[in-house]
């Protein structure tokens, strides 16, 4: 198998974005995941977003770690670095990356088995220091590659395709994050992308580690009815609480909402998130609030989705460290080597 | 043979008594005073209470390696007073508290005891459990100091400089330091015929552990990234590294850091930050040892293959398992050579001292970039955490990094279609861009198979020639590693070869086997694959003896597998105890072999 390299012979009636690049321009190969797979949908959206925020696609990184979900940056973004590294290790990979070269645009792609079993100890300290980087969590609560396995989100009674039910309790993604304190926690359906869109707008402009699950259903291996992950169960019980509409600065926020249920965010790029309650009483800023709304929901059976929690006040990695605000990795030799008579200076210390 | 200058002592205390200040007083005196002196602080995995020692060679002739037995012994330590006697040479000294009777234990009639009220004389003298407790040692140091006849010029010079912002203990460690020195003037034959003499032997030298070598040489190297997780006995290392970048990489104005230290979760996040930032175009290392290695392997063979940079160092101590973390070994020379699954090879280098640990750390980040793969720098504990004398280290100021073939924009722009793993040079190594650089240059770095423009693959034939590629780049590097250092002398048919830490007991050994008449040639290796000298040594020899610190003969192994000298030709000497090598293993074990074959 080799991936299919798609002709770049674009038709000149193509809408282009403010670098002239058109929406096949943040393309990548042919996928080879199966057809109707939710990750196809995300990788859409994916295109979607960079191309709405006219982003150079070579200077964005994408990392990711082993699995369905994990294939996809082949999928997108061609002109792009990838790097698609092993097992629930991407989270490391990236924090390496984003240490060395902070002026790349950092999205980090993987799944449920890759973040919540084999990587949780890898994510969960990812989301503690920060690190830059938009993780889109491709979640189908099922090991695809492998065939059907249950994977750590696959919800207690949700049954696999032989008809085996789940007896253990699922590890929430969400709930996880803001728990570690994440500063960018949203929750969206492959099969939304009206809604995906401008969350992945909002987590590629936050400064920090912007946690999005996607619910992905595995059309394959975990579609079927008594599943938690399918596309029918998911249409039918994920509830919209904050809609979040990116809004760029040089466009005017048209206030077309009921006073009161709006509110904005500015992101450090100076780009605007306007949040809108689509919940009534449903505070985005408030961690414990969200916690507990998503929680009440959950075991209400509905799945909350929406840009779930932000931090108005989010440091990132390099902010913790004190780094440079040039690129370690662009800094000249000069100002790295102390030189032969600091050295000579410094050995009397060893006399 | 005269013991001026040249003789072995050994202090017995509890871990967590503060006794290591005293000890590195009494090794900097002595190094002052022109003498070339070793240490080797031989401690426990605790924090508080467990016996520690701290063993002093000096040795006028300049040798470095452990000695087993010791012409004195300061017993302060009732835990282990049985084993420390036991250790003293017939006709040797034992220093011991007579605040309280002589422990029954302690006697021995071919020893001479030196009994010195340490506690009595510093609970007199001194309020405060805490420091009374610390000041007992400087009081032996004292008592060390007369016995020994140290310079007390040189010694309140150190005491001067190291408590020059806090005179009141200033004050109070002369006192401590007079207390001893003056009770041993007065109660006992000064100096001991064991005793030191001004020589001018260490003027161009410096006392230094490997780990803190090792730093600098990663601060002169431009490491801007290291990611690590604490493991003994690397984490002095990272420390040192994150103290110089301090000084060196700290901008007072911007309150800015060249550098980022990272401390990971667990070693696999360690190495994945190294990884990471190395195919960002960052110089990045992580230290660690043994069972760090081992949690890294999976991502090791990811760097190997996707053919990313990284430089890791592994301290060696005991093992399997968690062994004797305090304790030294060269048991991952095989382990590191082959770390990870599948087919893999890597470049390692094998320092013998910090004066070494500092050059090759240097080197390693050149080979790395240049080779674009992962490479090993194996110290050990003794290497990296005992202080060391070695020449001062030197710098020259036109050293530029090697960052190996890495595309610039520029040169991106004027090729028609980059291709990663393309070997275009035809000397193994492709040429690698770095994201961000240009839209041209990007292509997918993955651990999944790929042909040589960078594509996914599973077919036999793609797979097979980049494989086969990454071989031979690893076999060339052969040639960019330091040489191996080879000491002939006239008539000798026998070989001896080594590595690491082991250099100094080998060089003893074969001065001491050459006053009986058997002569020897010497070859440390330094570096892996071996450069082709190191086959041609061993066929040049009827015989070799290859010393190591590990139970199954791993560096014999490697020298096999890699130059194809059969097994026959290399009689294997090992010591894997957890001690430093001495040099009687070495004559005991080359000899035991020669009265076999004879």
């Amino acid at each position: 198998m080799t991936y299919i390299t798609k002709p770049k012979i674009h038709h000149p009636a193509l809408q282009k974005n403010e670098i002239g690049l058109t929406r096949r321009d943040y393309e990548g190969a042919v996928t080879t995941l199966c057809a109707g797979c939710g990750h196809d949908s995300i990788t859409a959206a994916l295109i979607q977003a960079f191309w709405e925020l006219s982003i150079a696609p070579h200077t964005v990184a994408k990392l990711s770690g082993i699995g369905c979900s994990s294939k996809t940056p082949t999928y997108f973004l061609r002109e792009a670095h990838g790097f698609n590294g092993v097992h629930g290790r991407m989270p490391s990979l990236v924090t390496g990356a984003n240490a060395a070269n902070r002026d790349l645009l950092y999205i980090g792609v993987s799944g449920d088995g890759d973040s919540l079993s084999i990587g949780l100890g890898q994510l969960c300290h990812a989301i503690r220091r920060n690190v830059n980087v938009l993780y889109v969590l491709e979640n189908n609560g099922v090991y695809g590659l492998t065939k059907g396995q249950f994977s750590a989100s696959a919800d207690p009674g949700s049954t696999s395709k032989r008809g085996e039910a789940n007896t253990m309790d699922a590890i929430d993604g969400c709930l996880l994050a803001l728990t570690l304190g994440a500063t960018f926690v949203a929750r969206s359906f492959s099969g939304d992308k009206a809604q995906l869109v401008p969350i992945l707008k909002a987590g590629l402009s936050h400064k920090g580690f912007a946690f999005i699950d996607v619910i992905s259903p595995c059309v394959t291996f975990n579609d079927h009815e008594g599943s938690t992950k399918s596309y029918a169960y998911t249409r039918e019980n994920n509830v919209e609480v904050v809609q979040a509409d990116f809004v760029e600065p040089s466009r005017a926020i048209t206030a077309d909402y009921q006073a009161g249920a709006v509110s904005n965010v500015m992101m450090h790029d100076g780009n605007w998130v306007r949040l809108r309650k689509v919940a009534e009483n449903y505070d985005p800023k408030d961690r414990d609030h969200s916690y507990r709304y998503i929680r009440n929901r959950q075991k209400a059976g509905e799945i909350v989705t929406g840009l779930l929690y932000i931090s108005p006040d989010s440091k990132d990695m390099h902010e913790q460290l004190g780094t440079a605000t040039a690129s370690l990795s662009q800094l000249p030799f000069e100002a790295l080597c102390p030189g032969s008579t600091e050295l000579e200076k410094l050995q009397q210390r060893f006399r | 043979m005269s013991r001026v200058n040249e003789f072995a002592f050994k202090i017995a205390t509890a871990n967590g008594t503060g006794s290591a200040s005293a000890n590195g007083l009494i090794m900097q005196a002595i190094f002052r005073m022109g003498v070339p002196v070793t240490g080797k602080n031989v401690f426990p995995s605790n924090i508080q209470g467990l016996p520690t020692w701290y063993e002093i060679r000096v040795s006028g002739r300049g040798y470095t390696a452990r000695t087993p037995t010791f012409d004195l012994m300061v017993a302060l330590n009732p835990a282990t007073y049985s084993k420390d006697i036991s250790e003293v040479r017939t006709g040797g000294w034992l220093m011991y508290d007579s605040t309280w009777p002589l422990d029954e234990r302690l006697r021995r009639h071919d020893v001479t005891c030196l009994g010195i009220p340490l506690a009595e004389m510093c609970n007199e003298r001194f309020t405060g459990v805490r420091e009374r407790i610390l000041l007992k040692n400087v009081a032996y140091a004292g008592a060390l100091a007369a016995l020994l006849d140290m310079d007390t010029d040189v010694i309140r010079t150190l005491l001067k400089e190291k408590y020059s912002r806090k005179p009141a203990l200033m004050d109070s460690n002369q006192k401590a330091m007079d207390l001893g020195y003056e009770f041993a003037k007065a109660n006992f034959e000064c100096p001991l015929p064991i005793h030191l003499q001004r020589m001018n032997e260490t003027k161009d030298a410096i006392l230094i552990d490997g780990n803190t070598a090792a730093a600098l040489g990663c601060v002169y190297a431009g490491a801007t990234v290291g990611a690590w997780y604490p493991i003994t006995p690397s984490t002095s290392m990272m420390e040192a590294f994150k103290g110089f970048c301090q000084k060196y990489r700290h901008d007072g104005a911007t309150n800015e850091n060249r550098f980022a230290i990272l401390q990971a979760e667990d070693e696999l996040a360690a190495i994945g930050m190294v990884i990471g930032a190395g195919w960002a175009g960052a110089r990045a290392f992580t230290p660690t040892s043994g069972p760090g290695i081992s949690l890294m392997n999976e991502f090791i063979g990811l760097a190997y293959y996707a053919e990313v940079p990284a430089v890791v160092f592994d301290v060696q101590r005991t093992g399997p398992s968690t062994g004797m973390p305090t304790r030294t070994q060269q048991g991952d020379l095989l382990t590191c050579a082959f770390a990870s699954h599948g087919d893999t090879r890597h470049v390692c280098l094998y320092p013998a001292d910090p004066r070494e640990a500092f050059e090759f750390a240097v080197h390693a980040f050149d080979v790395a970039e240049r080779f674009q793969t992962p490479v090993f720098v194996l110290t050990d504990l003794d290497i990296g955490m005992n202080d060391w004398m070695v020449p001062k280290l030197s710098w020259d100021d036109s050293y530029r990094p090697d960052r190996g073939k890495v595309l610039t924009a520029a040169q991106l722009d004027a090729v028609t279609n980059f291709h990663r793993y393309l070997d275009v040079d035809g000397d193994g190594v492709p040429y690698r861009t770095l994201p961000g650089t240009h839209p041209k240059g990007a292509y997918f770095t993955r651990g999944s198979g790929h042909n040589r423009f960078g594509v996914y693959t599973e077919d036999a034939d793609e797979y097979t020639d980049v494989v086969d590629r990454i071989a031979r780049k690893i076999h060339n590097a052969r040639k960019s590693l330091p040489a191996p250092v080879i000491r002939t002398q006239a008539g000798a048919k026998i070989g001896l070869v080594t590595v690491g830490a082991c250099h100094g007991a080998c060089l003893e050994a074969l001065d001491l086997l050459a006053h009986e008449g058997i002569m020897v040639d010497f070859m440390r290796v330094r570096g892996y694959p071996f450069a082709d000298e190191v086959g041609a040594f061993l066929e040049a020899h009827e015989m070799n003896f290859v010393v190591e610190q590990n139970r199954d003969a791993q560096l014999r192994s490697l020298i096999t597998l890699d130059t194809g000298v059969p097994l026959e030709k290399l009689e294997s000497v090992r010591y894997y105890g957890g001690f430093p090598l001495s040099a009687h293993h070495v004559i005991e074990g080359v000899k035991a072999k020669l009265e076999k074959a004879a």
